[in-house]
């Protein structure tokens, strides 16, 4: 039973898998929320220029209405970066920033920064000094227009671009560099786009001609997803100028629509590849990186208004449909930025069901055209069109053909489509049989619809059999993924039966004698649930049918026990029981009263033997009067009395070790002046006895 | 005869108090402090008897240190009797000494013990 179970759900994933056909959206309100989620902090001061041209570029491209706060503080900054003598990767996204936030300018700094940017061009050595040294000029070619930005010799420095380039259409990023790379490809085509955009006469056609194939070379070594995009991978991967495969896409395509816009003449790149690097940069959704933002974002705008083929994005507000509503289906086509797509009909080629890929369910047709929603519908439901699985494959037409090939619509897109609706069950009945004869013993209609509860009751020499029947709304046999008979017993011990289709029927017929090997030959109460279900059946259903007494044989010696009732997965990973600590009772005390009684009273023995000292007569006319021996007499004492002071702070706070290393070096002290006074009493005494 | 014995018992104690007079003032105060160390020992027995024996090491340092200086003090007084012919060789000084050392070491051990 568990091996069917699983291997069913294997088929079903491996099915769902297959037909995982992606179907990608264009950029939407989304992204505007998440961009201004992701980009806001660009106006504080520490970031760089650069983050905040990316941010500044997202917001202009997203037509997002937001000024930055630190407007003019970022204006201050791009000011100090244009009047000091900054390298050209920080003047470049200084002017940058500039082209957008339209910082007043002087026309001079300007002046001084281009011809100091063409003695740059001049002794460039790398890639990337070029890069930025053109697109500055390019800038302030748009920034100033008085300003002189035209390169004398524009072919020189287009032949010193091109003489980094590699045979496979990739670039290096200087001569001494050997490692070529699909990122300096695409900012060497951006320069050499610069390069022609400012030249002050016309650059060598055959020149511009090789870049073609460069180009063309470049899109052989593309790279394919299985969901139908494309993408620049980058085959450096030890340098530290290693860059993400976006990023890489990126550059090439910011290369390539800036290339294709400064020449007169087309490029023949395949539509299909540029909706696929589209459909690269729609497939990521949102980055969660602002620079991965900006590369999407910015990588799609130079899709929309590129000169190669604009690619349009077809995709549907939803695509599971439900027969009980009658929806009309519905499909919009946008450009990848969302705006509207040009005049074009959208023609629904042919569908199919999953389970006969080749049956056609329907003839071609053309879908309407809304203009107040901007939607392509069609009014999908025929007796063909039963609840399933579906594969949708729609083609888009533009109305004008002069257009048809600015644009890119991707031939053929096959769109995955669930139609569910609601399966009605009939003839459902659950009989007992005898089983010798076949004859049937009680027989009960079930309704589904209500709440009936049937009781039953049987031995192990009877059948149980429940049949019912499933019906699409088209009145067609449905197979559901799923149809499930459980037997429960009183002792939570659960079997499960597979319900099998014989033609448009569902039966299955419990032979009690075969079971109850099976049932652990457990007599009493069993319920009965029945389980139908399927993704696209919208009244799936788990329902208590009723229960059967079952009257089994007594169970042999040797019968194998009923599994233990499983552990409840939240008993073994939930809470354990608190914990509650029992700790030793307090000894009884005695009040406090009697203990305070009896401390005074260890006092009073204390207070006789000082009374008692007073009544002989003691005196201390044996203290040694001479200065030496007196000082000694009461060093001794101290001595006592610090070693006994010492006891008490060993008792109150001290440990052994801190004691004992005290305690030796008071003995020793005490030791040395307990034997000088001693000695100097038994001197006397013996002095006093000779006398 | 009741009376006569109690006076009997009177001259007794009389006599022996007279002839305990004649003993020297250094051996009477370490009789007083005999006294003193017994008494105190006694009272922390009652104390015990009356409240339980529950810090039991407590009560053990406090009788042990009260018994444990009464028989040093007793021991001092051995030696120092001039009386004693044993120690006659020791000078009472040293016998002394002894005592200090012996009392120090005892409440060292004591104090640990007393928790």
């Amino acid at each position: 039973m568990a091996r069917n179970l699983a291997a069913f759900l294997v088929l079903f994933l491996a099915l769902s898998i297959c037909e995982a056909a992606k179907i990608f959206e264009p950029i939407s309100d989304l992204h505007r929320s998440a961009a201004l989620e992701l980009l806001t902090p660009v106006d504080g001061l520490d970031a760089s220029l650069e983050e905040t041209y990316e941010a500044l570029r997202v917001f202009d491209i997203l037509a997002i209405e937001k000024k930055p706060e630190g407007s003019t503080t970022t204006c201050q900054k791009v000011l100090d970066n244009l009047e000091s003598s900054s390298p050209p990767k920080d003047l470049f996204y200084a002017l940058k920033v500039n082209s957008l936030l339209k910082c007043w300018v002087n026309e001079e700094v300007f002046e001084t920064i281009a011809s100091r940017l063409k003695a740059t061009i001049n002794d460039a050595s790398t890639l990337l000094d070029i890069y930025y040294s053109i697109g500055s000029l390019v800038l302030i070619k748009d920034q100033a227009s008085n300003v002189d930005v035209l390169l004398a010799d524009a072919d020189g420095t287009f032949h010193s671009i091109k003489v980094l380039s590699q045979g496979d259409g990739r670039w290096r990023y200087s001569s001494n560099n050997p490692d070529s790379s699909t990122y300096a490809a695409g900012l060497a085509l951006e320069a050499l786009a610069g390069v022609v955009s400012l030249a002050a006469s016309e650059v060598d056609q055959s020149r511009i001609n090789t870049v073609k194939n460069d180009i063309l070379k470049l899109f052989d070594s593309i790279e394919k997803y299985d969901d139908g995009s494309f993408y620049f991978g980058e085959k450096i991967v030890s340098t530290s100028e290693h860059q993400s495969s976006l990023s890489t896409t990126a550059s090439v395509v910011r290369g390539l629509t800036k290339f294709a816009a400064v020449f007169s003449g087309k490029l023949n790149l395949p539509g299909d590849k540029i909706l696929g690097l589209a459909k690269f940069f729609l497939g990521i959704g949102i980055p969660g990186d602002a620079k991965d933002f900006f590369n999407q974002v910015e990588s799609l705008a130079f899709l929309e208004s590129n000169r190669v083929s604009i690619p349009l994005i077809l995709s549907l507000p939803a695509t599971v449909y439900s027969l009980t509503q009658k929806d009309q289906l519905k499909v919009r086509v946008n450009t990848v930025l969302g705006s509207a797509a040009p005049p074009l009909t959208v023609k629904l080629v042919r569908a199919f069901s999953t389970d006969a890929k080749d049956l056609a369910i329907t003839e071609s047709k053309e879908l309407q055209y809304e203009p107040k929603n901007g939607l392509h519908v069609l009014d999908l439901f025929s007796k063909n069109m039963d609840v399933g699985n579906y594969v949708f494959v729609f083609e888009m037409v533009l109305k004008d053909s002069d257009s048809s090939s600015d644009f890119t619509t991707g031939g053929q897109i096959h769109v995955p489509i669930y139609i569910t609706g609601v399966i009605k069950v009939g003839n459902a009945e659950i009989a007992v049989l005898d089983s010798d004869l076949g004859s049937i013993e009680t027989q009960k209609a079930l309704d589904f619809a209500g709440n009936g509860i049937v009781s039953l009751s049987a031995n192990h020499l009877q059948k149980l059999r429940l049949s019912f029947q499933l019906t699409t709304p088209y009145g067609r046999a449905f197979k559901p993924q799923q149809a499930f008979l459980k037997l429960r017993h009183e002792t939570k011990v659960e079997h499960v039966f597979v319900v099998e289709s014989t033609g448009d029927k569902f039966e299955i017929i419990l032979d009690f004698l075969g079971l109850v090997e099976k049932l652990f030959y457990l007599t009493g109460r069993y319920d009965i649930e029945l389980t139908v279900g399927d993704s696209v059946m919208e009244n799936s259903f788990l329902r208590p049918l009723g229960h059967v007494e079952l009257d089994l044989p007594v169970a042999p010696e040797k019968a194998s026990r009923p599994p233990p009732p499983p552990v409840c997965p939240y008993s073994r990973y939930g809470p354990k029981p608190e914990i509650t600590h029992v700790f030793r009772a307090h000894e009884k005390r005695p009040p406090q009263n009697l203990s305070l009684t009896f401390l005074s009273l260890t006092l009073l023995p204390f207070i006789g033997f000082l009374v008692g000292l007073l009544r002989i007569g003691v005196n201390l006319k044996n203290f040694p009067s001479a200065t030496v021996p007196a000082t000694y007499a009461s060093l001794f004492h101290i001595g006592i009395a610090a070693v006994l002071l010492l006891y008490v702070l060993f008792w109150l706070k001290l440990d052994l070790f801190t004691t004992l290393k005290t305690l030796g070096f008071l003995g020793a002290i005490l030791l040395f002046f307990g034997h000088r006074i001693l000695a100097h009493l038994a001197s006397t005494s013996a002095k006093l006895k000779s006398a | 005869m009741a009376r006569s014995t109690s006076k009997d018992a009177q001259d007794l104690f009389r006599a022996l108090w007279s002839a305990y007079s004649a003993t020297p003032t250094n051996l009477k105060i370490i009789d007083l402090y005999v006294m003193f160390a017994v008494f105190t020992a006694l009272i922390q027995v009652v104390y015990m008897a009356l409240v339980g024996s529950f810090p039991f090491n407590s009560f053990l340092s406090g009788v042990l240190s009260c018994v444990g200086t009464a028989v040093l003090a007793v021991c001092l007084r051995i030696q120092v009797n001039k009386e004693n012919k044993e120690f006659k060789d020791l000078a009472p000084e040293r016998a002394f000494a002894d005592f200090v050392l012996c009392n120090l070491v005892l409440h060292l051990v004591i104090m640990n013990f007393l928790g």
